[in-house]
């Protein structure tokens, strides 16, 4: 039971990868990207989690956390640079 | 009922129900038609569905791993805190770029009753 909710999980997350790289791609202005580009990060640490519940491993949550503040620290860096010009005044 | 059955249960339901919430928030993404609204989408419920994930994960692995493990805890509680900031951040962004003049800014701006 486990490996089906498994399986149709990972599609729903390959699928909602999918949609926020559609709107990476569309986004009218560069705002909507970066949103995009923040949901992937989410994601794809979910994804990881998700990976190492499926192999019974607990290592990969590191590599989840990881990628989770990457996200954080891209978004923040990019949204500082939009609104002042400057990341580091 | 057996003990593993109950325990297979609750981690397909959470595992399950957690990407769930994971592509509404990419489907409010794509679907929503303005920025601000769109803002809502990814930081709601992206935060609910990793977080239920990684319940489902902690529960699994504290029950067929080595011993307990709660440091899986540390990424819903990181995600729970940088994603309101991060979300503000991003509509203080927006807001600047829409100013009249600013690069950003188009006519439907000046149109819109918002």
């Amino acid at each position: 039971m486990i490996g089906t909710a498994i399986q149709i999980a990972m599609v729903l997350l390959g699928v909602s990868l999918g949609l926020a790289t559609l709107r990476l791609l569309l986004g009218p202005d560069i705002t909507d990207r970066i949103l995009a580009l923040d949901t992937l990060y989410v994601n794809a640490a979910a994804l990881l989690v998700l990976y190492g519940v499926k192999l019974g491993a607990d290592r990969y949550y590191e590599a989840a956390l990881l990628i989770a503040m990457l996200g954080f620290v891209t978004t923040v860096v990019l949204s500082k640079f939009l609104t002042r010009g400057d990341v580091i005044e | 009922m057996s003990y593993m059955t109950l325990l297979e249960l609750v981690v397909s339901v959470l595992v399950v129900a957690g990407a769930g919430f994971s592509l509404i928030g990419s489907l409010g993404l794509l679907r929503m038609p303005d920025f601000f609204t769109r803002l809502h989408g990814p930081s709601k419920a992206t935060t609910l569905g990793i977080g239920s994930l990684l319940v489902a994960s902690a529960v699994y692995l504290s029950v067929r791993g080595p011993g307990l493990s709660l440091q899986e805890f540390m990424i819903p509680l990181f995600v729970a805190i940088t994603t309101p900031v991060s979300a503000q951040l991003l509509a203080k962004a927006a807001r600047h770029r829409r100013r009249p003049g600013s690069e950003g800014w188009t006519e439907d701006d000046q149109v819109r009753k918002r």
